[in-house]
Order: C-alpha cells, then sequence, then structure tokens
C-alpha cells in the first residue's frame, strides 16, 4: 500500500495526539505493551471489559485470539498480533461475542507494543443488546448504524413478503378448490375427474395400483326435478352425493360430471364381486324415499364400471366409454343395476386382454 | 407507485378514523376493503385517486392532509425506529435527511421516495427541497419532521414556503435541539417489537 504523506517529523507531530482524540477516532483502540499488557484502550471497549479497569491487566485475561495464530504461538503475546494482518478475537466474559480488527507495532520494532483498533463483526446486534451500546460508542465511520438500520429494515420487509406469501397461498388454495369443486354437492368436478383419471393411468405406466371406473346415473331423477321443483332436485343431487361419498374410500375420487351423472375413480375393492357388490349396495341406498319439503323423492341407479387391470394399455377415453357402454347395459337390462365391462366375457377390442 | 406508500395512506386512514372510513374510500377508488399489498406495486393514478377520495372523506385540504399522513408515520414503531438510527439528536437528524432516498432505496431497491436537498440558511434557519415523483411530499416531510422533533424531543417551527424551482420547500426553524426529554430510542431492538 503506498501511502502519501507531506509530514516530515510524523512521530514529533503526532505526540500531539491526546488519548482522548484517539479515542474518540477509534473508541474500541486497545494499546498494548511489549509483553502484552493493556496500557490504554478507547471508551467503548472500557465500556466492555466491565466496571474493573483494565489497564495493567494482561490482554489474554479479556481476550482469546480466535485465529489459527494463536494455537501456533500458544501464547497470548503482543508481538504475534502485528503484521497488518486481520485479527479474530472473542471475549473471554462473553464468549459468543467476537471482534476483529488489526494491530500495528508502535516505535522502533515495536518497542512501545502494538496498536489494536478493533470492531464488531456479525454480532454486533447481540453486543448493542448485551452492552447496551448507543450511537456514541461507535465511529461515525464504522458502518454499525448502517447495519442496525439494514437489520431492521431488512427483517420488516421479509415479514411483510412472509405475510403476502401467507395470503397468496391462501388464495391459490382456495382458487384451485374451487376450480376443482362442483360447488352443488362439494364433490369433484369433471376437470378434477380428468386430472386425477390421467394421473392414475400415468401412475399405471410407473408401477402404480390397478383401479376401477365406475360410472353412476341417477334414475327417475327427473321426474323428481319435474314434478317437485329445482329444488327437490338439487336436495336428491346432494344425497346422491352423501352415498357416493359414504360408499367410497377416503383415496377414492367421486365427481359429479354432469347433471345426474357421477363418476367413481376406485383404488380399493377391484375384484368384480366386491365392485358388483358395492355397485348393489350404492343402489340400494339410493333407491330409499327421501322425504322433502313434505313429498317423498324416489329415484333409483344405474352403474357402469371398467377395470383398468382389463387394459394391455389403459386409456381414459378408452376406459370411460366402456364405462358408458356397460352403463347403458345396466339402464336396457331395467335399471338400478350395475354392470362390469368386460365380465364375464371382455368386449372385443385390440388393446383390452383376452 | 410502490404499495409501501398506498399501504402507509390506508393504515393511517385505517387506525385513525377506523375501518368503515376506510372501506367508503376503498369503494371509491374501485379496490377490496382488504386494500394494498405493501410488496406489490400499484399504477401511479391508483395514488392519486387514494388520495383523492381520502380528502373527500376527511374533508380535509390535499396539504393538510399529507401533513397528517406524515405525522402518522412517525408513529408507526419499527418506521420510526428506522428514522431515529439517522442521528443522536434533531440536528443530526437533519443533516441526514440528504440520505433519506438512500435509505430507502437500501432497505427497498424499488422504492421512489424523494431527492432532498438541505440548505443552512442562517442561525438556526434551514431549507428542505423536496424534489419527489409526485407533489405532496413537501407537506408529508413537513408533518414528518415536526413529529420527530417531538420525538427527539427538540423545539422547531415548520411550514411549507415558496421555492424557487420546480420542487417544493420546507422551512424548519429550530428553536432548541433539546428542550425535552424526547421519546426513548434504544440501538437494540426491544423484544416486544421483534
Amino acid at each position: 500500500m503506498h501511502l502519501r504523506c507531506m509530514v516530515e517529523h510524523w512521530e514529533d507531530a503526532l505526540a500531539g495526539l491526546s488519548p482522548q482524540a484517539m479515542g474518540q477516532l477509534m473508541p474500541m483502540f486497545l494499546w498494548l505493551d511489549r509483553r502484552g499488557t493493556v496500557r490504554a484502550l478507547g471508551p467503548t471497549l472500557g465500556k466492555i471489559l466491565g466496571p474493573d479497569c483494565p489497564i495493567g491487566t494482561s490482554f489474554s485475561r479479556h481476550f482469546q485470539l480466535g485465529s489459527a495464530r494463536a494455537r501456533r504461538s500458544g501464547a497470548a503475546g503482543a508481538g504475534m498480533m502485528a503484521g497488518g494482518r486481520r485479527l479474530h478475537l472473542t471475549l473471554c466474559a462473553r464468549p459468543e461475542i467476537s471482534l476483529r480488527g488489526s494491530a500495528v507495532e508502535i516505535g522502533q520494532d515495536g518497542a512501545e507494543g502494538v496498536l489494536v483498533n478493533l470492531t464488531f463483526g456479525i454480532h454486533l446486534a447481540e453486543a448493542v443488546r448485551v452492552f447496551s451500546l448507543t450511537e456514541a460508542d461507535f465511529a461515525p465511520s464504522d458502518l454499525a448504524m448502517e447495519l442496525l438500520y439494514l437489520q431492521e429494515a431488512k427483517t420488516a420487509v421479509l415479514d411483510e413478503l412472509r405475510a403476502l406469501n401467507e395470503r397468496l397461498e391462501d388464495a391459490r388454495r382456495s382458487a384451485v378448490t374451487q376450480a376443482l369443486t362442483d360447488p352443488l354437492t362439494g364433490l369433484a368436478n369433471r376437470r378434477a375427474f380428468d386430472l386425477a383419471l390421467d394421473r392414475a393411468i400415468k401412475g399405471l405406466g410407473l408401477g402404480g395400483a390397478p383401479f376401477a371406473l365406475a360410472h353412476v346415473d341417477l334414475d327417475h331423477f327427473k321426474a323428481v326435478n319435474d314434478t317437485l321443483g329445482h329444488a327437490a332436485g338439487d336436495f336428491v343431487l346432494a344425497k346422491a352425493a352423501e352415498v357416493l361419498r359414504e360408499e367410497t374410500r377416503r383415496g377414492d375420487v367421486v365427481a359429479r360430471v354432469g347433471g345426474d351423472e357421477f363418476v367413481l375413480l376406485l383404488r380399493g375393492a377391484l375384484a368384480p364381486e366386491r365392485l358388483a357388490a358395492m355397485g348393489a349396495r350404492i343402489i340400494a341406498r339410493l333407491e330409499q324415499p327421501w322425504a322433502f319439503d313434505g313429498a317423498t323423492c324416489r329415484i333409483s341407479g344405474s352403474i357402469g364400471v371398467a377395470l383398468s387391470a382389463q387394459y394391455v394399455r389403459p386409456d381414459a377415453e378408452l376406459m370411460l366409454a366402456d364405462a358408458d357402454a356397460a352403463l347403458y347395459a345396466s339402464k336396457r337390462q331395467g335399471r338400478g343395476r350395475c354392470t362390469i365391462a368386460g365380465n364375464p366375457g371382455p368386449p372385443e377390442s385390440d388393446s383390452r386382454l383376452n | 407507485m410502490h404499495g409501501l406508500i398506498n399501504k402507509s395512506v390506508q393504515a393511517f386512514l385505517r387506525d385513525n378514523y377506523g375501518q368503515a372510513l376506510w372501506a367508503r374510500v376503498a369503494q371509491e377508488i374501485g379496490i377490496g376493503p382488504e386494500g394494498f399489498e405493501a410488496m406489490l406495486h400499484y399504477d401511479d393514478a391508483l395514488t392519486a385517486d387514494l388520495i383523492r377520495a381520502a380528502m373527500v372523506a376527511l374533508d380535509k385540504p390535499r396539504g393538510v392532509l399529507l401533513d397528517d399522513i406524515g405525522a402518522y408515520l412517525t408513529t408507526v414503531e419499527p418506521l420510526r425506529r428506522l428514522l431515529r438510527f439517522s442521528g443522536t439528536d434533531y440536528w443530526e437528524f437533519l443533516f441526514s435527511l440528504e440520505e433519506l432516498q438512500g435509505r430507502g432505496l437500501m432497505a427497498l431497491p424499488d422504492l421512489e421516495l424523494p431527492e432532498l436537498g438541505l440548505n443552512a440558511e442562517s442561525r438556526g434557519r434551514f431549507t428542505l427541497d423536496v424534489r419527489g415523483p409526485m407533489p405532496g411530499w413537501g407537506a408529508v416531510l413537513a408533518g414528518l419532521l415536526r413529529a420527530m422533533a417531538d420525538d427527539y424531543g427538540a423545539l422547531v417551527l415548520i411550514e411549507m414556503i415558496e421555492g424557487q424551482g420546480p420542487g417544493e420547500r420546507v422551512q424548519v426553524l429550530l428553536l432548541e435541539a433539546a428542550y425535552a426529554e424526547g421519546r426513548r430510542f434504544e440501538l437494540a431492538r426491544p423484544r416486544e417489537v421483534l
């Protein structure tokens, strides 16, 4: 480092620098003699080291050198600190607070010891709290105030951002729920069902579990709607939704995909007999008369089921079409029944198993 | 306009005059009662609408309203603390005003605060030139400087005066920097503010 200077007798001129002036310029300076005894120190450092005057005591009573250098030289003498290298110190009384700074020799070959200037590192805020420091304890050239300011500003900004993120996440969740829910029954809607079916089919290719697709159509719903009114129709739909939800498992998807049409994505109970039993149970419950506003609503249901295990390469459209065909088979056979596609003999198609 | 500015006006209206008045203003300018997000940006025209609607709702002239908003800002504790980091006394606070824009940018790189220039005219008399992205910042600063004088315990007289340039000008008569006790400020953040 090249130093510009127009002072002829530097040392003599500097003799006019009083300890007070030095302390003002460097509130955390420390002057050690050759043996490492404290000769003078700045006012802020004095505040940190406590009420007992540290002058005349040993450096190592108050500080521990934190660098590898301390371990190498073994003792905390004054000599090892000189050389302008960055120093890391910890306070013996408060090991959690570290200081950093640099040291230079004073006098001929350090005859007068070393001058150390210290500052707080990243533990600034902690030190300010622990030692009740004020702005006056820092040199105006120290960036301590800016650092404290930034720390508080950053906290305020982050708090705002976190709150904003939470609000956005809530809004996103409710938008997603709205986009995927049938408002009348609270069941999944067509979109949600298509997504779930797509995922289930993709999952099959990755070793996922087989599933069944059931298409449920309410019988005599139109009659209820026409004779008892829309309110009764809505009531019946809500009741039917309740039945479907109760007769399926938690991991299954129940969706309302049309006026009185529902589809189920079933992940358990995949043996045809068990599916047939489940279908029969659903139909039996749908056929129970429901009282609404003094009138009795009577409906039934027809069901068509397709099983993913019956396809070499299951395909959403094909499975839906087969479930649909099975549903119409139920209707043709007089309604109020459940038909499983490909059971007993699979329908003819090249992507189906024989 | 930075959402923080709109949000501050919203907080001023809600904290000082109640949720009902704020809801009326919000409806008037066509936003929901939940109001502004401090960390988003809004069209400048919306801020102008907001100020106009607040003037009508409170039946106050623009200058008085903005002055009140400036004073209100110092009652928001985190903001008051950030302002107090600028100096140990009111004198230093005044001299640090020129850094206010930079300090704002240090916290939020997209915050558009006005550019401030302090002139020491004679003993204890200062003028502050305010050049902001929209007119009215002078009145906000006047209110803020008056309230901060109370905070520091300084005795001041502050008023808007005619400036020569295109910006606004605030005159500060600092009668006594240490007139009263002032409010407490410790560098370490109190636990309840955390």
